[in-house]
């Protein structure tokens, strides 16, 4: 078990510092440099941009750069945003539980609702519950974030008046500083009434935007590899023994299929990032989606990359784990390991 | 009295004590677009952060809420040497910095040596605070303050003089500029003290209507209400910056009744917000022009007819109706008709295809021509969309017997390379920085003809070059207008460009929201304003 863990852990090496060299190289391929895109109509002189390049180590060459952002890196260094002067990491680690927060509420809107949907679809294959639920995933997966979340803002925020339009809470009613960054946790600790349900709230509608494509692949994919499972030998064997439905489906069906389910929501982590970036954008969710789409804006390289890197890293833990976990669901991978 | 009893009306009072304050608390919460740089205007060059900075600052003079007038703010008077060069400054006494943000409690009140600590951080590289917050003081540099600053000295703790080394009307105007913001020695040499410089941009101290309460990036600020202000006093009890960078999200959160003020809508949007009544619509035009440009250095732009025939073969009414969308007004000057010295009787070029033809055969034409038509890759606050601009223009051209090839580069690149006069016409603009019209009308002056200068046209006229550096020279506001008037006449005669449109800047707010005045240079300013 533990040289299969470190077995990944090793391969997880190479594929960051790839991600770090590629990264780098796209962010200096796309047009306009962080100096020039500050300048506006007025212009700059040759003599000030030279002296502004040669500040932010601009003038060097790019592998002497690369080389530079490397060992700033090995030292826990992501450097500083060119446009806020604050340390990429303080930054990111001031926005990203805004992200994780609505993150794992996306997920967990999508599991706890695709894993039993998807599974009553298997057991009831073909009856009108399945076809509905199959029709609604294909359209879920579709679905584009961008006019997902506007439509939804206006029928149930605009039209309804059932949940708030955007934001994380009620900025006349309430008012406390961040602890923790997670929203729902600083509304419990502030002790303001109505403050936790008011956060709750602001949640529903960007939880079910970004929730709704991995709920829609959750779904399908718990009900075709509960198809699978169904179908074999011990699971008959199971039935033969006069075990009840429940305990057939629940015990032995379920946490089989839940295998691959597992490898889904792991690598939707990944998507679910660039997700959230459309998401926080349309529901004012100060998380690190929409930092960084400002940072491209500006070029900001220092928090464009220490932000990708961070991300990227992030998503690579996550799938190691969803691998260990793997383990845990399936005693026959870590044995074959 | 029974407990019951007892602790009821225990409640009670204590209610009767939290209530009214709690139902008089006024909040205006502004929809604003996006997170600022820091709070000190001198580092930043966006509107985002100027707007997050100014209730919190104030300049030695100030622009009349509502106008681009320039009036007394921290300077109570100042007088004008005869040779334009000295200006010298009363300052206003009894002024107080905010009391209690990051912990300062200010021992003294406003007094000279903070005007002289503002200025020099921008100016002087030893400067205990140059370098901090990067150090980068874009508007200092652009307005030319280091060029035509001599010396800053105090007299007493409330008069301050300004030698230039040179005359320079605009001066005034420059001192209203954000850039020009006037902060707290005490509260710089606390923190240097302290070894927390960073921390000067980023938690705000001010003589200003509103003080910083806290800043929450991509997420909130919030101000309150500064009590002791010197001028005109804030309305509302707490001012809250709802960041919102998405312009329908805004538009939902007005209509929802979660922000009462929203910048920039869309368009789109716009006929919805007039016919609700609960919401309305701020209108100004901007300060602004988008322009076409002739590189008159390059043939056959060196010949004045056929500069003409182009200013007659645009159909600029339909570019505007289909490209602004209601969002712009044609313009026939350089200048938008709300700054001073606007000369309406200048007459544009009428629309008139046939004149256009004739035009250019008298000038030995011969048709069917090719040029090039540059045109920006990116939007602008003056320009919606310059490519279907110069796609308009193409086809209209096309019927004098005009092909223009469209040609565009990275936003940088086209600059420079516009600058260096590489193209024959190109599509470029200008948004006015103090409201002072030679703020405009440099942009035409001979020193910008130059290769790598702003003067696109590189057009370099011998008369209104000279009236451009009379009226910069000169304090009297008489003589600088008949000089501004002569130029746009000389301008739309010379035709070096196309001048397209002024933008007109709309904003969106609750119905019940009064005594907001738009500023006619895009800023936002919240004293004086009100929820009914």
């Amino acid at each position: 078990m533990l040289i299969h863990f470190l077995k990944r852990l090793a391969l997880t090496i190479p594929t960051f510092f790839a991600l770090m060299f590629i990264t780098f190289i796209a962010i200096r391929l796309v047009p306009g440099d962080p100096v020039e895109v500050r300048v506006g109509e007025r212009g700059i002189s040759p003599e000030r941009l030279a002296q502004f390049r040669a500040e932010l180590g601009l003038d060097q060459p790019v592998w002497k750069q690369f080389l530079d952002y490397v060992w700033g890196i090995l030292h826990g260094d992501f450097g500083k945003s060119l446009v806020t002067n604050e340390k990429v990491m303080t930054e990111f680690f001031t926005l990203f539980p805004a992200t994780i927060e609505l993150s794992f509420a996306a997920m967990m809107f999508a599991t706890i609702i695709g894993i039993p949907a998807g599974a009553i679809a298997a057991v009831k294959r073909g009856s009108r519950f399945d076809q509905t639920l199959m029709g609604l995933s294909v359209a879920g997966f579709s679905m584009p974030i961008f006019w997902w979340g506007l439509l939804l803002i206006m029928l149930v925020a605009e039209r309804l008046h059932l949940t708030p339009v955007s934001g994380r809470i009620d900025l006349i009613k309430f008012y406390f500083e961040p602890v923790t960054g997670f929203m729902l946790i600083d509304a419990l600790l502030s002790d303001q009434k109505g403050a936790f349900k008011d956060a709750l709230h602001h949640l529903i509608l960007p939880m079910i935007v970004l929730g709704t494509v991995p709920l829609a692949v959750i779904a399908r994919m718990t009900r075709s590899s509960m198809l699978e499972v169904l179908s074999e030998d011990y699971v008959r064997t199971a039935r033969a023994k006069g075990l009840s439905p429940a305990r057939v489906i629940g015990l032995h069906a379920l946490r089989n299929a839940l295998i691959p389910v597992v490898t889904v929501i792991g690598l939707s982590v990944g998507s679910l990032m660039a997700g959230a970036v459309l998401t926080e954008t349309i529901f004012s969710w100060p998380g690190v989606g929409k930092w960084l789409i400002e940072a491209i804006g500006r070029r900001d390289y220092p928090a464009l990359q220490g932000g990708v890197m961070l991300i990227s890293a992030i998503v690579i833990l996550v799938n190691l784990g969803v691998d260990v976990l793997y383990g845990v669901i399936n005693p026959r991978i870590r044995h074959g390991a | 009295m029974s407990k019951f009893t007892r602790t009821a009306l225990g409640l009670a009072a204590a209610l009767a004590v939290v209530a009214p304050g709690a139902l008089a608390a006024k909040t205006l919460v502004y929809c604003s677009e996006g997170s600022p740089e820091n709070f000190t205007p001198a580092v930043n060059t966006t509107g985002t952060s100027f707007d997050a900075a100014r209730p919190v600052y104030d300049q030695l003079v100030l622009f009349e809420r509502g106008s681009s007038k320039v009036i007394p703010g921290l300077a109570e008077s100042w007088t004008v040497s005869d040779d334009s060069k000295t200006i010298t400054f009363k300052l206003r006494k009894g002024v107080k910095f905010h009391s209690g943000v990051n912990n300062f409690k200010p021992t003294r009140d406003f007094n000279a040596d903070d005007v002289i600590w503002s200025f020099e951080r921008q100016w002087k590289a030893d400067h205990a605070y140059a370098k901090v917050s990067g150090g980068k003081y874009d508007y200092f540099a652009d307005m030319d303050m280091d060029k035509l600053l001599d010396t800053i000295t105090k007299t007493d703790d409330y008069t301050v003089v300004m030698k230039l080394k040179e005359p320079a009307a605009p001066m005034m105007a420059n001192l209203a500029m954000d850039f020009a913001t006037i902060h707290s020695k005490e509260y710089a040499d606390m923190l240097d003290k302290a070894g927390k410089k960073e921390q000067f941009d980023q938690i705000p101290v001010g003589t200003g209507p509103f003080s910083f309460v806290t800043y929450q990036k991509d997420a909130v600020i919030r101000y309150k209400k500064n009590p002791a202000y010197w001028g005109e006093k804030a309305l509302v009890d707490d001012l809250v910056y709802a960041i919102t960078s998405d312009p329908t999200a805004r538009f939902s959160k007005l209509k929802a009744g979660e922000c009462h003020y929203a910048i920039a809508p869309r368009p789109a949007d716009l006929p919805e917000i007039r016919k609700d009544a609960k919401l309305q619509v701020i209108s100004q035009s901007g300060l602004n022009i988008a322009y076409w440009a002739f590189n008159v250095q390059k043939p056959p732009f060196d010949k004045k007819e056929v500069r003409q025939a182009l200013n007659m073969a645009i159909d600029k009414a339909t570019i505007i109706r289909d490209v602004y969308l209601g969002a712009g007004q044609a313009a026939k000057n350089l200048i938008p008709p709300t700054l001073w010295s606007y000369n309406d009787k200048v007459k544009d070029y009428p629309f008139d295809q046939a004149k256009a033809k004739e035009l250019l055969a008298k000038a030995g034409v011969k048709t069917p021509m090719d040029i090039d038509l540059w045109y920006m890759p990116v939007q602008r606050p003056y320009n919606p969309n310059a490519k279907r601009i110069a796609e308009m223009m193409q086809a209209d051209l096309a019927k004098v017997g005009v092909n223009a090839k469209l040609v565009t580069f990275e936003w940088g690149e086209y600059r420079k390379r516009a600058q260096q006069g590489e193209h024959q016409t190109a599509q470029l603009g200008w948004t006015g920085d103090n409201g002072d019209p030679d703020n405009f009308f440099f942009l035409r002056g001979c020193s910008g003809a130059r290769a790598g200068g702003q003067n696109i046209t590189k057009w370099c006229n011998k008369e209104f070059d000279e009236l451009l550096v009379k009226a910069r020279s000169t304090a009297d506001v008489a003589a600088r207008t008949k000089a501004y008037e002569r130029m746009q006449e000389i301008q739309k005669d010379e035709a070096p460009d196309l001048t397209i449109a002024h933008s007109i800047v709309n904003d969106a707010a609750a119905a019940n929201l009064v005594g907001y005045k738009m500023a006619p240079l895009g800023s936002h300013h919240f004293k004086g304003v009100d929820l009914k």
